[in-house]
């Protein structure tokens, strides 16, 4: 019997090392995993006001979507970003678009230039501008566009339901095959788990803040 | 005049020689597969891989460090190496003028997957899909890194010297 002892110790520490080793990575790649919790935000939009998930009482959810002004790819997918707003905002999911880059680093991406692109455009949804990166840290966007499909909770909580990207080809709309949000989007709406919750695509780095 | 001639031919050719060394490189459009057979590349060899497009800011930004760094070592076993990942399409109008007009003499590649899921997962899981990102790996030695940010030309200096056989 005491005997026994000695492996089972010894695959404790094994776990542990595991377990450690594990929460490395986890910690060097912060931000939000599919099934977490997202917090709410308050961040200005474009017409000076301030917008939280909280004010949509009716919403099911959000396509929360960190994109700006300058990147090739995010300018790409705008058209395609109007599009999924206006099939998914009457089914419960509007997008809440965030610009997460710093004025200084990328002065085309400024609250002002946010306001001439969006009308210019003509968002049917926010486009809200995070200056301090605080929320896009805590999302863990690292590229534009980058898509956080949150879920409302009857808690009234948002759980992250799908993170990444729109479809399989950024630079031709109609060569489009997968398209991978709508996907997702409507298997939430249809009361269905998300079959595939993580997608990639090469997007433009986050302007970071310098020091 | 047979000796102006004879003058103006070597002329001629010098100017004929400078121009091929100072060509840039050609652009090679590459699958997955080939990407990857460039990863599992069997060699003693240091292999310098950046991530890159046109569209890209801090792509360019940092361009000239990989330039140099190539250049520096180009007698040696390290091979740095430029994947474009601008759309195949953009290639003859956007990505061969760039090349040419900064003269790059690094190796050059553009690789063609627009779908960047299905394939980004394969060669780095912990890659988000941003650029720039740039790999460092010697395989005969089991050594790898991974960057995925702008990278400064002190930071590039100390990891080719940290790696190079």
């Amino acid at each position: 019997m005491k005997n026994n002892r000695i492996p089972f110790l010894y695959m404790a520490c094994l776990l542990l090392v595991g377990v450690l080793m594990g929460a490395i990575p986890a910690s060097e790649n912060s931000g939000y995993q599919v099934g977490d919790t997202a917090r709410d935000f308050k961040l200005k939009n474009v017409d000076g006001k301030m917008v939280s998930m909280a004010d949509y009482k009716d919403a099911k959810g959000f396509i929360v979507t960190f994109t700006c002004n300058t990147c090739p790819y995010s300018v790409a997918y705008e058209d395609r970003l109007i599009e999924l707003h206006n099939k998914y905002a009457p089914k419960g999911y509007p997008i809440i678009a965030i610009n997460p880059n710093d004025v200084k680093v990328s002065p085309k991406d400024s609250y002002k230039h946010m306001q001439v692109r969006a009308k210019e455009k003509n968002f049917p949804f926010p486009y809200v501008y995070d200056e301090t990166q605080e929320i896009t840290k805590a999302y863990g966007a690292t590229r534009t566009p980058h898509l956080y499909v949150v879920q409302k909770q009857q808690d009234g909580t948002f759980k992250v339901a799908y993170i990444g990207t729109i479809d399989d080809n950024s630079r031709e709309p109609e060569k489009v095959q997968k398209k991978y949000a709508e996907a997702a989007l409507d298997e939430l709406v249809a009361g269905k788990p998300v079959s595939q919750p993580n997608t990639k695509a090469i997007g433009c780095t986050i302007k970071w803040r310098e020091a | 005049m047979a000796v102006y001639l004879k003058h103006l031919f070597l002329l001629l050719s010098l100017s004929l020689l400078a121009s091929l060394a100072a060509q840039a490189q050609n652009v090679t459009t590459i699958k997955f597969d080939q990407l990857q057979e460039l990863r599992q590349a069997p060699h003693d060899t240091l292999y310098v891989v950046n991530f890159w497009a046109t569209w890209c800011k801090p792509c360019i930004k940092e361009m000239p460090y990989f330039e140099a760094a190539h250049a520096e070592y180009k007698d040696q076993p390290v091979r740095v190496i430029l994947v474009s990942m601008d759309a195949v399409q953009d290639k003859e109008k956007r990505v061969l003028p760039f090349v040419q007009k900064r003269n790059l003499q690094s190796r050059l590649y553009l690789l063609d997957e627009p779908d960047g899921n299905t394939w980004i997962d394969r060669i780095e899981p912990k890659w988000s899909g941003a650029i720039p990102a740039t790999m460092f790996f010697n395989n005969k030695r089991g050594q790898y890194e991974f960057i995925e940010r702008e990278i400064s030309q002190q930071e590039l200096q100390e990891l080719i010297t940290k790696y190079k056989p």
